[in-house]
């Protein structure tokens, strides 16, 4: 692993710097993540071993991951990073937007992602890799949506790995003002099948009053990659905000994702799809932080395990003691598609709140016996039933995206795990 | 030269007999014989085995077969499995229909037809929508059915309707309703009837199970028989669904004693 400091671009205001170095520190300082601590209570600690990776600056071969970085038809703007080094840009924004490589932006708009970078305290477990992150990372993309400002479409941000033993550290910082609009979606991929990667992300979302930011992660790497991603999410007064994650891909992939209802009448809607097989192995945690009054958060998370797959799902949902008439909702459902797949659950729930509405639960389940009858009585055979079945049982979760364009993009990447489960990988 | 028998053009229950996994026999030998393009209703009290013998057709695995035969066209259907009977052209609507939660209407449909074509063939999406949306606006049924979830948050009647609107679509040569009529109002029990109407035809069988004569006044039956504790008991044209209703299942206990 990295084991001299990072060296901050000299391009750099001074206090980025200073955060570079201060993190630096901080993450020397962090112990590793130990078997016992709860936030990695079910943890396999062992994937924590990253010795051996380190950045490299090969994009190659750029050209062909920029052809390969297909999404939507028509984004709002486009983005493609290899290793973290811009590789393609083009933007169909109005020209109130924001939209730059995070590197572009700190020197163009530095008091402004000063004023919003890494805001928010890492208290999920990953404090120590939340600082290797904001001491390494050298681009990223920030977007700034002023107030009153609605972007049609989606923002289409692409992160490629390639080259064996590479660490990348992407980051996202979206900002809405008052009464803007953004959807926004992260695409994390392998150039290739074989080579081992790591990937240490933060996505940092910060929904101004009255705005709405939706944001969508689809981890799609090689099944040889590790993944730490951390979600903030902070929602102003009446902000709506919508955080997706997808896994389908990656060795061990963990999620921390955070959401601070920090306003009153805010929403959070947090939402995930995880297609573990193999021995591919999901670590998910998750605080629906409910600081002001009359908030709504609403969580599901949904696995579909196969194989010797597994999955750890820990949810707390806290309610401060200002927080009255707060509605919060955390549902975990597992579908277990082998006979030697686990699914952990761990939902939780703090209220310190009068006149709150909250509910949590996780369920595991096998695919009806009926329901199977039922598809086979139609003439699909069992293998199909089953697979229509789990499909179903993840698309529900993509519905909630209220994006025809969006939903079909990561339903695509569904089905392409769903054939790559049927064939064995192949 | 194959000499023609009318077997190899019905659906043919033989001294039929099935347990329960526990050994609880259910089907005590019936037979029963549904040639193409005639329309036979089973009618019986609770518990005489109706609905078993529809499930039994179809394949499902909560029963065990001890005995007889049911041939389609001459063919033994028990080597088949149950999504194989069902490409071969039998056809059961559910009494109830399974939800299936994310699984739109319309794929679940064209999944079904897309597993009766050969490998690597594809089916049409302009013709299917437009066959579709034909035999749904015969149904009543809204356009908006197609992207909801199978049978989800449907009413009793939706999901009579659309496993009407399936048999429509998938056209068996044998169709199995297993009490298609219950849950539904006066109105929704007309469509269904209007569904079954258009879909009889001199290449199709149907059995329509059912607990009372009130569907059979929708759909006229060329036979009806009637089945008690796992054997057809007695068997007549369409007055004997009259004289049911009449008289209800009291003439049984006769039976029995007799």
């Amino acid at each position: 692993m990295i084991t001299t400091a990072p060296h901050t671009s000299a391009t750099f205001p001074a206090w980025f710097t200073d955060r570079q170095q201060a993190a630096w520190t901080r993450y020397l300082a962090t112990p590793t993540p130990k078997r016992g601590d709860e936030t990695w209570r079910f943890s396999n600690i062992k994937q924590l071993d990253f010795a051996g990776f380190s950045r490299n600056a090969s994009t190659d071969p750029a050209t062909d991951l920029v052809a390969r970085s297909s999404g939507l038809e028509a984004p709002a703007a486009k983005f493609v990073f290899i290793n973290d080094t811009l590789a393609h840009a083009e933007s169909r924004l109005p020209a109130a937007a924001i939209c730059l490589p995070l590197a572009e932006a700190l020197v163009s708009h530095s008091a402004l992602v000063e004023a919003h970078f890494m805001r928010q305290e890492t208290r999920l477990g990953s404090a120590k890799y939340a600082a290797l992150h904001e001491a390494s990372l050298t681009n990223g993309m920030f977007i700034h949506i002023p107030d009153h400002v609605e972007i049609p479409g989606t923002i289409e941000v692409h992160h490629w790995l390639t080259g064996a033993n590479t660490v990348i550290f992407p980051h996202t910082l979206v900002v809405t003002g008052t009464a803007a609009k953004v959807r926004v979606v992260d695409i994390f991929r392998s150039a290739d099948q074989v080579q081992p990667g790591l990937a240490i992300a933060v996505n940092d979302l910060s929904a101004g009053p009255g705005s709405k930011l939706d944001y969508v992660a689809i981890q799609a790497f090689n099944e040889v990659t590790r993944v730490i991603q951390i979600n903030e999410t902070a929602a102003a007064r009446d902000a709506a905000t919508t955080g997706f994650i997808l896994n389908t891909g990656a060795a061990w992939a963990r999620n921390e994702s955070l959401s601070r209802l920090e306003g009153a009448g805010s929403r959070s809607d947090m939402l995930a799809v995880s297609i573990p097989a193999r021995a591919q192995e999901y670590d998910q945690r998750t605080f629906q932080h409910h600081v002001s009054p009359g908030a709504f958060s609403d969580l599901l998370y949904k696995n579909s395990l196969y194989d010797h797959s597994n999955t750890i799902f820990s949810g707390l949902i806290f309610v401060d003691e200002e927080a009255h008439h707060t509605d919060a909702y955390q549902t975990c459902r597992n579908l277990l598609m082998s006979d030697t797949c686990e699914a952990n659950s761990m939902p939780g729930l703090e209220i310190n709140a009068d006149q709150v509405k909250c509910s949590h639960g996780s369920t595991s389940s096998q695919i009806s016996e009926e329901e199977i009858f039922y598809l086979r009585a139609r003439g699909i055979d069992p293998v199909a039933a089953r697979q229509l079945i789990a499909r179903g049982f993840s698309v529900e979760v993509v519905s909630r995206l209220g994006d025809d364009a969006l939903e079909a993009l990561v339903i695509r990447f569904i089905d392409n795990k769903f054939a790559n489960i049927a064939t064995g990988g192949a | 030269m194959r000499s023609y028998f009318p077997r190899d053009m019905s659906l043919h229950i033989e001294d039929l007999r099935a347990t329960l996994e526990d050994g609880t026999e259910i089907l005590k030998g019936v037979s029963l014989e549904i040639p193409k393009g005639e329309v036979h209703a089973i009618m019986g009290p609770n518990g005489s085995g109706k609905s078993t013998l529809s499930k039994v057709i179809a394949g499902h695995d909560s029963y065990l077969v001890t005995g007889g035969s049911v041939t389609l066209d001459g063919t033994d259907i028990f080597p088949m499995a149950i999504d194989e009977r069902s490409r071969a052209g039998i056809f059961l609507a559910f009494q109830y229909p399974s939800e299936v939660p994310g699984v739109s209407n319309a794929n679940f449909i064209r999944a079904a037809l897309q597993a009766r074509l050969p490998q690597g063939e594809e089916i049409d999406a302009v013709a299917y929508y437009k066959r579709l949306y034909g035999k749904m606006d015969l149904l009543e049924i809204d356009r908006k059915f197609t992207a909801r979830s199978v049978n989800e948050g449907f009413s009793g009647g939706e999901k009579k309707r659309n496993e009407i609107l399936q048999l429509m679509m998938l056209e068996p040569l044998y169709a199995i309703l297993d009490e298609t009529d219950s849950g539904l109002d006066i109105d929704a029990l007309k469509i269904v009837a209007k569904g079954v109407n258009a879909m009889r035809s001199p290449e199709r069988g149907f059995l329509l199970i059912t607990h009372y004569q009130r569907l059979l006044d929708y759909i006229t039956p060329d036979y009806v028989h009637v089945m008690a504790e796992g054997r057809i008991v007695r068997s007549g044209g369409p007055e004997l669904a009259h004289e049911l209703e009449k008289h209800g299942y009291e003439f049984l206990k006769d039976l029995a004693l007799a």
